[in-house]
């Protein structure tokens, strides 16, 4: 099998930094929506962060959304157009904090759209400020003398949380901080999609990612973090999946 | 004679969006414009469209982005307080030029304010409302027969010139029931090439946004947006004129307040006052041409408003302060009585 660049890319540069995450989660969508064959017929929505630029990356026609908004966004949509794949690409400030409810919504309504979400702990466009997802006593721009929880409280687990939402059809938490796993996140992601194809509803993939720049350490050193403290308070693993469950 | 039916303000307006070819409506209850969203939750399900409740103003809003980014007829209402929740989406669709219609069917505030009618929206919807250089083409209906036609109008407005269009309506015009006619009429629909609905062998992407890190570019774009504002302002400008041939007073009123201003008119002209009205039926693009032709030949004008005097300052600066402006106003919910327009009009007549 040839490796070749995939058509769900644009030749756009990305503007990430060195070793950040970002450039392989979206490979992996791009590599899912042309293998499914509908690159043709989908539509991204770009969030607020980081990934605000992906409208000029993924090969598809994309609206960018206001901050936090992008699951409203994309159910305006598939609603208008219910033939087309809509996804979401949202990092964790966009959809745990500010985004919160347009995320439990569209799961509640069992909305048919995909949610990309990439959780790297941190804010990094701002240049790395607490997340709502960042840990217990980690030092950011905003938690200086880390993550006090007795004063800001503790971080959001969103797969927990939309696992006990009826209407979400397929929640599933992956990482991408090594090979075996970066195949599991290409398994999930795809078959995220391939649910909205099926008309199945819902489904909404978090993507443990690392931000080397804001976190202050190595590329190497972020993976090694990711496994050692991201990974531990967020257990991979399917959160609900409701063919799974019918099937048992 | 064409039959008219007895309706609501809300129910005709929301009947003019399903026959402009709306089958998408997101909205979030709130008083005094539950009615737009209970006619569409019975009506949309049987004619193929969708009604959908969202979870709060800001998600509707951010729907009716994303239906008419993907190229269809989208619409939202709300009331006041609900309008300052959308105004971020408002100020997105603006900058992405994506059109659809908002209804704000105004009560009084500011805050959570009361339940009863106000114009009180008349800055934040005429003057922009959310952040940015933008303005939303505003159309005022003044009857139950206006709710109807201005509600067509506005989807085709916006959509001819890809910018949000806003009825500015309030809780008398639409909770009052009057006749309307719902004659066939027929609706300006428009290709829609930019939208993003999926490429299908499209030769190229289409890309909805409003962000650029560029200032060259982004000043470029205000500049191309305001072209077409000016466009607007040359061609779309609406306005009545209600007993002006002799009026030495100008009465500047729009919606409920031109309806009691009209009694008020009548009443006047009985008493020997030779006054008028200028009704502006778009408050943006706002009637200047009219309003500073008939400087020339008034001696005073009066605005009559129901809020704290916020079209007043448009109404001085049309006519570039050459004459008095005097401010007949009540707020907070309540309404003026044509009495006391009429003794607005006398003291004008008198200076």
């Amino acid at each position: 099998m040839d490796f070749k660049k995939t058509k769900g890319l644009t030749d756009a540069p990305l503007h990430y930094c060195p070793g950040c995450t970002h450039g392989i989660i979206h490979r992996l969508v791009a590599e899912s929506l042309e293998e499914l064959g509908v690159l043709d017929r989908t539509v991204g929505v770009a969030s607020v962060g980081c990934s605000v630029f992906t409208y000029n990356y993924f090969n598809c026609d994309m609206v960018q959304a206001a901050h936090g908004r992008a699951p409203a966004v994309a159910t305006g949509i598939k609603r208008a157009r219910p033939d087309d794949i809509v996804f979401t690409y949202q990092g964790d400030g966009d959809l745990a904090a500010i985004g919160t409810a347009e995320t439990v919504h569209s799961a509640a309504r069992n909305e048919n759209i995909t949610i990309i979400f990439v959780n790297n702990a941190i804010y990094g466009m701002t240049g790395g400020q607490m997340a709502p997802t960042t840990l217990p006593n980690q030092i950011t721009q905003t938690s200086p003398y880390g993550r006090d929880v007795t004063v800001v409280g503790y971080p959001v687990k969103v797969c927990e949380m939309l696992s006990q939402v009826d209407g979400a059809s397929y929640v599933e938490r992956v990482a991408v901080n090594n090979v075996k796993n970066i195949m599991k996140a290409k398994k999930a992601i795809k078959k995220a999609f391939q649910n909205q194809i099926e008309g199945k509803g819902f489904s909404l993939i978090e993507v443990l990612s690392t931000c080397p720049t804001n976190w202050g350490k190595s590329p190497a050193d972020a993976i090694k973090w990711l496994d050692d403290n991201m990974a531990t308070y967020y257990p991979l693993g399917v959160y609900k999946d409701k063919e799974a469950t019918k099937n048992d | 004679m064409a039959e008219k039916v007895l309706m609501k303000g809300n129910e005709a307006l929301a009947e003019a969006a399903i026959t402009a070819g709306c089958r998408h409506y997101f909205g979030y209850p709130i008083t005094p414009q539950t009615e737009v969203a209970a006619y569409m939750a019975k009506r949309m399900p049987k004619i193929g469209g969708t009604f959908l409740q969202a979870e709060s103003e800001v998600a509707a809003i951010n729907m009716v982005l994303g239906a008419a980014a993907a190229g269809v007829r989208s619409m939202t209402s709300s009331s006041s307080p609900g309008i300052s929740l959308k105004s971020e989406g408002i100020s997105y669709m603006a900058g992405c030029d994506v059109p659809a219609v908002i209804v704000n069917v105004e009560r009084g505030g500011p805050g959570l304010g009361g339940i009863q009618p106000s114009q009180s929206d008349y800055f934040q919807a005429t003057k922009g409302g959310g952040h940015g250089d933008y303005h939303l083409i505003v159309l005022a209906p003044a009857s139950v027969q206006e709710m109807y036609s201005l509600t067509i109008k506005g989807f085709e407005i916006a959509d001819n010139y890809r910018i949000p269009t806003m009825i500015l309506t309030d809780g008398t015009i639409g909770q009052m029931m009057e006749p309307v006619s719902l004659d066939a009429v027929e609706v300006k629909q428009f290709d829609k090439p930019w939208s993003a609905c999926g490429q299908r062998g499209r030769d190229h992407r289409n890309i909805i946004n409003s962000l650029s890190l560029k200032p060259e570019e982004l000043e470029q774009w205000n500049f191309d947006r305001y072209k077409r504002y000016e466009i607007v302002k040359e061609k779309e400008v609406m306005y009545e004129e209600f007993m002006m041939d002799d009026a030495e007073v100008c009465i500047v009123a729009f919606g409920i307040a031109a309806r009691v201003s009209k009694n008020a008119i009548v009443e006047a002209r009985k008493q020997g006052i030779k006054v008028g009205m200028i009704r502006p039926i778009t408050l943006w693009p706002f009637p200047e041409k009219a309003l500073k032709a008939a400087a020339e030949k008034c001696k005073a004008f009066v605005s009559v408003e129901l809020s704290m005097g916020q079209m007043i300052d448009d109404v001085k600066l049309a006519i570039e302060c050459k004459k008095p402006v005097l401010l007949c106003n009540r707020t907070g919910g309540m309404i003026m009585s044509p009495d006391e327009v009429v003794a607005k009009i006398v003291e004008a007549s008198k200076m």
